[in-house]
């Protein structure tokens, strides 16, 4: 019914998705699988119109479809779950269910009623009691992503895309949300769908994609794979090859946090990093990991506690003093809090430590130069020219010249914020290979990470947090995944 | 050429305009090109020149500023009261016009930035206000008897118009400073994502301060160029100035949501505006439809050149 032919999507010169062939079938739910940034989610937008191809075209009921938009693609009864959320906070939850398909009476006006209705419905077929009628931003995470699946159900569609639509839900959500697939498909509607969850695939996938550094590895039907197969096409190597040797701390402490606390967010947080030692902070979505390290880095100080860094106690109000006292920190939210877009990558990587190049006020170009080619270098940037723009790099390489930002003021304190997150295995590995890197060159790594096998190969402690409280300080080398998540999940 | 760096096809793409615009007057008219008219045109766009590059610090900033024309006002009446022959030496009016200019700027940059208040609307509430104390100071008169020495401002030096002089050396001096000052590449990235730049350890506000401040300062050197040239402080003077300046900024290319845009482009800009408005008063044609094809002509110029952009 809808086919992708050989379709290929190049970002700045970066080809993200190598032509890429594959068909879904109406009635079967069809998985694609790929590490982060293996082209999952750009294979989708191009479905659903929200990126043009650069090669190839996409096939709808035996023609050549151009979608222009994503308007176009709905129309034509393609709908698409994004896996960042994009609800509009201050309609209600009805408004935004029925967004563009407004039930409407004489000269458009919108019947209320009959909107309300629908709405009910649709949550409903998830078998969720979310009031229709209360505003968007009083939901919490899970809610939000059942109302945006809600949407695209009442859509009407004949393909519906979902880009790990069960990230945030629970598990009671989750089978929810399977039994209305499971209608859907005997509708005929073809599902595609991704996620990060083994037990999903298998539950519910007819036949599965694999995906690795953008180009289709394999498509097979779901009974023909089991996970360790799975998981070996998706990382293309032993995950032994990725993690490098751990080095030893040297003891002295770097770092102490003793009862930090903001309310609601996170209570009597503490812990300790020393010289040479990583330490993760582990911890469910929401338990307040971005929170405590936002916090040692002056991005949303605490309300209570004491932040003691290399034997005094110091006062953190903002990223400067961070930066001024040797704490350096990559945050998670990239885009947000990372990329200045429009700047080429050079600028974007000296301007934290533009000081460093200055004479006086003045830049001294050729400094700017000559240190920013040695770091794209060194960490193997991949970018067409140095004042190439940010924006247009990969995932990756925009991670690795953050890194890079970070790094050029030789902080002794780094904070990692979901450093691989979004990114594909080799800039993953190169990552950890850095992480190593600094810790034996005696600086103290703070690591957030949501994945376990990343904190437990590379973290030497694991601090794990549960609703904003240390749950458990544990030795990472004596422990394993079912332990960590045990302090994890709140009792 | 191997890759055309997009920010240089844009610039050449509007001196091609410019030359384009040129040539036809040059044909059309037999005053256009000659050394007194193209003085003249240096001349006329010195003011709005001045504001241009001013203002080019505020919108890289993602912010905007609705004041000039007022603080023009108020800055060229602080400067004629303190300009009657005899009372002060010739720095006096000068230092006044451009503090005054300068504080209304700060003013603005505090609001913006401790009290967290749009651009917009602080600079719109700067506007009438700045024009109200221009009536107030002046008693709704023009203050008249200024000292020679200070409308001497207006007139040549070595050949060359002071004003033009003016502009250009606030230009070079804005067009290096942006490139070569830390506190330059600050303000891109602060208009480019101000979070990030945040986080990054750019002191935010200080960098806002100083783009508002510096543009309150250039806004009080127009005004006082502009006093010395109608040789009175006009309560009245500066209408729409912000609006001319504006445009000429962004027909520059630099982006009203802040981050990108060069003074190179501002010059450009505002070399086109008044290239424009001297073909019109050339070619005879009356004010009210001077009007009308000045407004068509920036959009035109903005929508062409985001029509290539996106491309």
């Amino acid at each position: 019914m809808l086919r992708a032919l050989e379709l290929r999507k190049d970002f700045g010169g970066l080809t993200v998705l190598h032509p890429t062939s594959v068909d879904f079938r109406p009635g079967e739910v069809h998985a694609l699988m790929g590490e982060n940034g293996a082209g999952k989610s750009t294979l989708m937008k191009v479905l659903a119109g929200l990126y043009r191809p650069d090669g190839g075209h996409v096939e709808w009921r035996g023609a050549r479809a151009d979608f222009a938009s994503p308007l176009d693609a709905l129309v034509a009864g393609i709908a698409m779950i994004h896996q960042e959320l994009m609800p509009i906070p201050d309609l209600t939850v009805a408004e935004n269910i029925t967004l563009g398909t407004e039930p409407c009476g004489r000269f458009g006006r919108i019947d209320r009623p009959a909107q309300l209705r629908r709405a009910k419905e649709l949550l409903q077929e998830l078998e969720s009691e979310i009031d229709p009628s209360k505003l968007m931003r009083t939901l919490t995470v899970a809610q939000t992503q059942v109302v945006e699946i809600a949407k695209a159900l009442g859509r009407q569609a004949d393909v519906i895309l979902m880009d790990e639509p069960t990230a945030a839900l629970s598990d009671h959500e989750v089978a929810a949300l399977f039994r209305a697939i499971a209608r859907l498909k005997a509708r005929g509607v073809a599902i595609v769908y991704t996620t990060h969850k083994m037990d999903e695939v298998f539950r519910l996938a007819d036949r599965i994609s694999v995906l690795r550094d953008g180009r289709l590895i394999s498509t097979a039907p779901a009974n023909e794979l089991d996970p360790a197969k799975l998981i070996s096409l998706m990382v293309g190597r032993e995950m032994a090859d990725v993690f490098p040797k751990r080095s030893l701390p040297t003891g002295e402490i770097l770092l102490e946090v003793s009862g930090l606390t903001r309310e609601p967010a996170y209570r009597d947080v503490s812990f300790q990093v020393h010289r040479g030692e990583v330490v993760a902070l582990a911890g469910l979505m929401g338990a307040g990991r971005t929170e405590v390290v936002s916090a040692v880095y002056g991005l949303q100080p605490a309300s209570r506690g004491v932040i003691t860094f290399k034997g005094r106690p110091l006062v953190i109000r903002s990223p400067q003093d961070a930066l001024a006292a040797g704490i350096g920190m990559v945050t998670e939210d990239r885009k947000g809090l990372g990329l200045i877009p429009a700047l080429g990558v050079d600028q974007n990587i000296t301007l934290t430590a533009l000081r460093t190049l200055c004479r006086g006020q003045l830049i001294d170009h050729r400094a700017e130069a000559v240190t920013v080619g040695a770091r794209l270098e060194e960490l193997a940037v991949k970018a067409s020219r140095p004042s190439q723009p940010i924006a247009q790099l990969s995932g990756g390489n925009q991670q690795k010249a953050l890194l890079a930002r970070c790094l050029l003021g030789d902080p002794d304190l780094i904070i990692l914020d979901e450093p691989t997150r979004g990114i594909d295995i080799g800039a993953k590995a190169e990552i950890y290979a850095l992480i190593q890197k600094l810790a034996r060159a005696g600086k103290g790594v703070l690591l957030v990470s949501s994945e376990l096998p990343e904190v437990l190969s590379l973290a030497h402690r694991i601090v794990v947090l549960r609703r904003g409280s240390v749950a458990a300080t544990l030795d990472a080398t004596e422990t394993d995944q079912e332990t960590v998540l045990r302090h994890a999940m709140p009792l | 050429m191997p890759t055309l760096d997009r920010n240089l096809l844009h610039r050449y793409g509007l001196l091609f305009v410019i030359l384009l615009v040129g040539l036809g007057l040059t044909l059309t008219t037999d005053t256009f090109l000659s050394v007194a008219n193209l003085t003249n045109v240096a001349r006329q766009v010195s003011i709005n020149g001045i504001l241009a590059v001013g203002v080019t610090f505020v919108l890289l900033t993602a912010g905007v500023d609705l004041s000039l024309g007022s603080v023009v006002a108020l800055s060229g009446v602080a400067c004629a009261t303190f300009a009657h022959p005899g009372d002060h030496p010739v720095f006096v009016p000068i230092v006044v016009g451009l503090l005054t200019g300068a504080a209304c700027g700060l003013v603005n940059g505090v609001l913006v930035t401790r009290g967290g208040v749009a651009p917009f609307i602080v600079t719109l509430g700067m506007m009438t206000i700045s024009r109200g104390l221009a009536l107030i100071v002046s008693g709704g008169r023009p203050v008249a008897n200024m000292s020679n020495e200070l409308t001497a401002l207006a007139g040549d030096f070595l050949g060359i118009p002071i004003p033009v002089l003016c502009f250009a050396g606030v230009a070079l001096a804005a067009w290096f400073f942006l490139r070569n000052f830390r506190l330059g590449r600050h303000i891109y990235a602060v208009g480019g994502n101000e979070n990030a730049a945040r986080a990054a350890g750019v002191p935010v506000e200080r960098v806002k301060l100083f783009a508002y401040g510096l543009c309150g300062l250039l806004t009080g050197l127009a005004g006082v160029v502009l006093a010395a040239r109608i040789t009175t402080g006009q309560p009245n003077a500066g209408q729409a100035y912000e609006l001319d300046a504006i445009a000429a900024v962004v027909i520059g290319g630099t982006s009203l949501a802040g981050g990108v845009g060069t003074i190179t482009g501002t010059l450009l800009g505002v070399l086109l505006i008044g290239v424009i408005n001297n073909g019109l008063d050339l070619l005879g044609v009356s004010s009210y439809y001077q009007a009308v094809i000045k407004g068509v002509i920036i959009v035109g110029a903005v929508w062409l050149d985001r029509r290539q952009a996106r491309s």
